[in-house]
């Protein structure tokens, strides 16, 4: 099969990230919108992995996911705290960082 | 024991005595205090007897000793000692430093019984000490330096000692303003120096000068001129002299060791002791020479109208200063050390008794309100009758050897300084006068209030102090004398001090009777044994002739000043009344204080208030202002990025990567 299709797949997917952080307010959907981002990523990787014909793209996957993993645990828990305080689920209102 | 560890322990002595008062100024109980620091000179007088006794046990050409205990600074070629240099000279300063300092220490421990900085005096007058010791001990330049600084210092700290008072730290500021000239003067002229010679150690700087540096040339008189600028402010010679009379701010027995005694004598031992660096420039002695001259004048004709009286002895001692600069630079040096000696007696016993007068008048020092003493404090009188007797070189007194030695070496010398004899007797006359003038309008006469009320009562009551220069009240918490009216007479520590220094004051003048012992002489003749000028040697005639004219001149100026003060107590009245216009020139000190102001005070203020109005506000503060602004001109630009938007900061974050991956993608292709 050729790896272009792969390629196309991982970009209109990354793309689909990018068009969610951009446009999404909710920080639950932007925690997931990274998440296509970096599978959209994950997929180039394994696709060019067995392409070229050894596992070392794999494991680069393999890692990807575990960055993932703790990304969100950490989004997550930010975003538990945030609901506890009760404060606004809504990137564009917790601005209190600006210059 | 070598000379030379004495000397470390009469160094050593002071210093420690000042640091244990200084640290334990609170565990101390006030009187310990007193007897730590007086104890702590006297054992370092010790020490200095000592160490004369192991260099007189000396061949007379080998009394000099170079000792050092670490090295101060050792970089680049620069080799510089902790060291200290033995020789009879300074021997005999560190004798007379701290002989006069332990009789004053023991006056003080009366004189400040009632002051509450009692500890903080002692601890400040120990530390002087220790820096003029240092002073006299240093083995070179840099130490010299040193030690000159911390003698400014402690001049300072000691002038301003009642700090609350006004008059006092501004008298103090001055003094240490124009201490510091002198030392610029003095720094520059050891650069000069190491520039020269390559080096700042004595032995080798003396040793090589003479090869060095040729008669007269610019260097070499540069040098002298500014070891002359150092000499002259410490020693309140002409024109930077104006600081000593303000500096009887301080309590009396500063006046009488720092202002009289010992500090001010510092420029005589600078120049006795580079006296082989003066042989070489013949024309900054002679300036030396001139100004020593020009100041025993100018400074006996205002000692005549002063009515302050500690401020009159502070005008004497400039003046008799003005009698040693001119001896040492004319090449008597042992005429001229030995008069340091003298004066250092009846100088600080003078002003001792003035002290014990002006606390009886709980701080008065105006001599228009003061009469009737001689009855009133009898131990007083009489030794202060004692020092005026050395002042104005009384026959037979330590001061009439002392001075007319000088007179009489210039003489010898001939030519052009037998002026220095001429006007030198004249400012003897002076000296007569003025000594007088303060005796006879002090001591005898109807006795005034407070004389009167210690004749009725042995006591003088309480009453509260005010400062007599603006009139306001004393500060008395800290550290004033408070309402005590001293009787100094009454304690034993004051009679003795005072009792010891009457009787030097007199009879200090036979070691060196001319053509019978000459002890000072013979004991300093291997130090100046290499100047061609200590070859010029007055006959025993002409000394005893010169003490003839001496003991006339003398006894005509006692007359006067009985005649003027005793006699015809109208005169004095009449007389200023005919000379108004020389009598209000001498009272305001020949304008001195005013030209000053008026040429150097006025001008750096003007230049001060320009750098402020002009240079501070627009060339520093436009520099600063300015990069304050940029910096926050540039903030606020990159600050509108940071608008808090996730969403923006992922935006650019992402235009970023694509721009990057299309410049790639271009540049590859």
């Amino acid at each position: 099969m050729n790896i272009e299709w792969y390629i196309v797949l991982s970009a209109l997917l990354f793309a689909t990230g990018v068009v969610g952080i951009l446009i999404r307010r909710s920080p639950m959907v932007i925690l997931l919108c990274l998440e296509l981002m970096l599978n959209a990523g994950n997929l180039a990787l394994v696709a060019f992995s067995r392409m070229v014909g050894n596992g070392e793209g794999q494991v680069f996957a393999v890692i990807v996911m575990v960055v993932a993993a703790c990304e969100v645990v950490v989004g997550l828990g930010l975003i538990v705290a945030i609901f506890r305080r009760r404060l606004p689920l809504n990137v564009d209102d917790l601005r209190e960082l600006r210059g | 024991m070598s000379a030379t560890v004495w000397a470390w322990l009469v160094l050593l002595l002071p210093l420690l005595g000042s640091i244990v008062i200084a640290l334990g100024f609170k565990a101390l109980p006030a009187k310990a205090a007193g007897i730590i620091g007086t104890a702590a000179i006297g054992l370092a007088f010790a020490c200095g007897v000592a160490a004369l006794v192991s260099l007189l046990g000396e061949d007379p050409e080998a009394r000099h000793h170079a000792s050092s205990l670490w090295d101060y600074a050792s970089v680049a070629g620069l080799d510089i000692k902790l060291g200290i240099f033995v020789d009879p000279l300074s021997v005999f300063m560190v004798l007379v430093v701290t002989g006069v300092s332990t009789l004053i220490h023991l006056y003080s421990y009366g004189y400040m019984q009632s002051d509450e900085g009692y500890r903080r005096f002692f601890s400040y007058l120990n530390f002087f000490v220790f820096s003029m010791l240092l002073l006299v001990l240093a083995g070179n330049f840099v130490l010299l330096t040193v030690g000159w600084a911390f003698v400014g210092f402690a001049s300072y700290a000691l002038i301003s000692f009642w700090y609350r008072r006004e008059t006092a730290t501004r008298a103090g500021m001055k003094a240490f303003v124009i201490n510091v000239v002198g030392d610029i003067g003095l720094v520059l002229a050891a650069f000069l120096i190491f520039r020269e010679v390559g080096s700042f150690d004595y032995g080798t700087v003396f040793e090589r000068a003479p090869e060095v540096f040729t008669t007269n040339e610019w260097t070499i008189t540069a040098i002298c001129l500014l070891l002359l600028v150092g000499a002259f402010a410490k020693s309140a010679q002409l024109p930077l002299h104006t600081w000593l009379p303000d500096a009887m701010e301080g309590p009396t027995p500063v006046s009488s060791l720092i202002h009289a005694a010992t500090m001010v004598t510092a420029g005589v031992y600078l120049i006795a002791r580079t006296h082989t660096l003066f042989v070489l420039a013949p024309t900054a002695a002679d300036v030396a020479a001139f100004v020593g001259l020009a100041t025993l004048l100018v400074a006996g004709t205002i000692a005549l109208v002063m009515t302050d009286l500690k401020r009159a002895i502070a005008y004497s001692t400039m003046s008799q200063i003005g009698y040693m600069i001119m001896g040492v630079s004319i090449g008597a040096y042992s005429a001229g050390m030995f008069h340091l000696m003298t004066h250092a007696f009846f100088k600080a016993l003078l002003f001792m008794a003035a002290g014990s007068i002006i606390a009886a008048m709980a701080n008065e020092q105006n001599i228009d309100r003061m009469s009737g003493f001689g009855r009133a404090m009898r131990f007083t009188s009489i030794t202060m009758v004692c020092g005026g007797l050395a002042l104005a070189a009384f026959p037979g007194t330590s001061g009439f050897f002392s001075k007319d030695e000088i007179l009489a070496y210039a003489t010898a010398r001939g030519g052009m300084y037998e002026i220095f004899t001429v006007l030198g007797y004249f400012g003897a006359l002076l000296t007569a006068i003025y000594t007088f003038r303060l005796i006879f309008r002090v001591l005898p006469g109807k006795p005034c209030a407070e004389a009167q009320e210690l004749i009725d009562t042995g006591h003088v009551h309480h009453a509260h102090p005010f400062n007599p220069a603006t009139g306001e009240e004393e500060d008395t918490d800290v550290g004033f004398p408070g309402a005590e009216h001293h009787i100094a007479e009454q304690s034993w520590p004051m009679r003795a001090a005072m009792g010891v220094l009457a009787f030097l004051a007199i009879f200090a003048g036979v070691i060196q009777i001319p053509g019978l012992d000459e002890v000072v002489t013979h004991f300093l003749d291997p130090v100046f044994a290499d100047s061609p000028l200590a070859e010029i040697v007055p006959s025993t005639g002409a000394d005893w002739f010169g003490l003839g004219i001496g003991s006339v001149i003398s006894l005509a100026g006692i007359g006067i000043a009985y005649w003027l003060y005793r006699v015809n107590p109208g005169a004095p009245r009449a007389l200023e009344e005919r000379l108004r216009p020389l009598h209000t020139f001498l009272f305001h000190k020949w304008y001195f204080d005013e030209a000053i102001d008026l040429l150097v005070v006025r001008p750096a203020l003007a230049v001060g208030r320009f750098a402020n109005r002009t240079f501070e506000r627009v060339v520093v503060d436009g520099l600063v202002n300015g990069t304050e602004g940029t910096v926050r001109g540039a903030g606020g630009v990159v600050r509108a990025v940071q608008n808090g938007f996730v969403r923006s900061y992922a935006l650019l974050l992402i235009a970023g990567f694509a721009g990057l991956a299309l410049y790639f993608l271009l540049s590859s292709s």
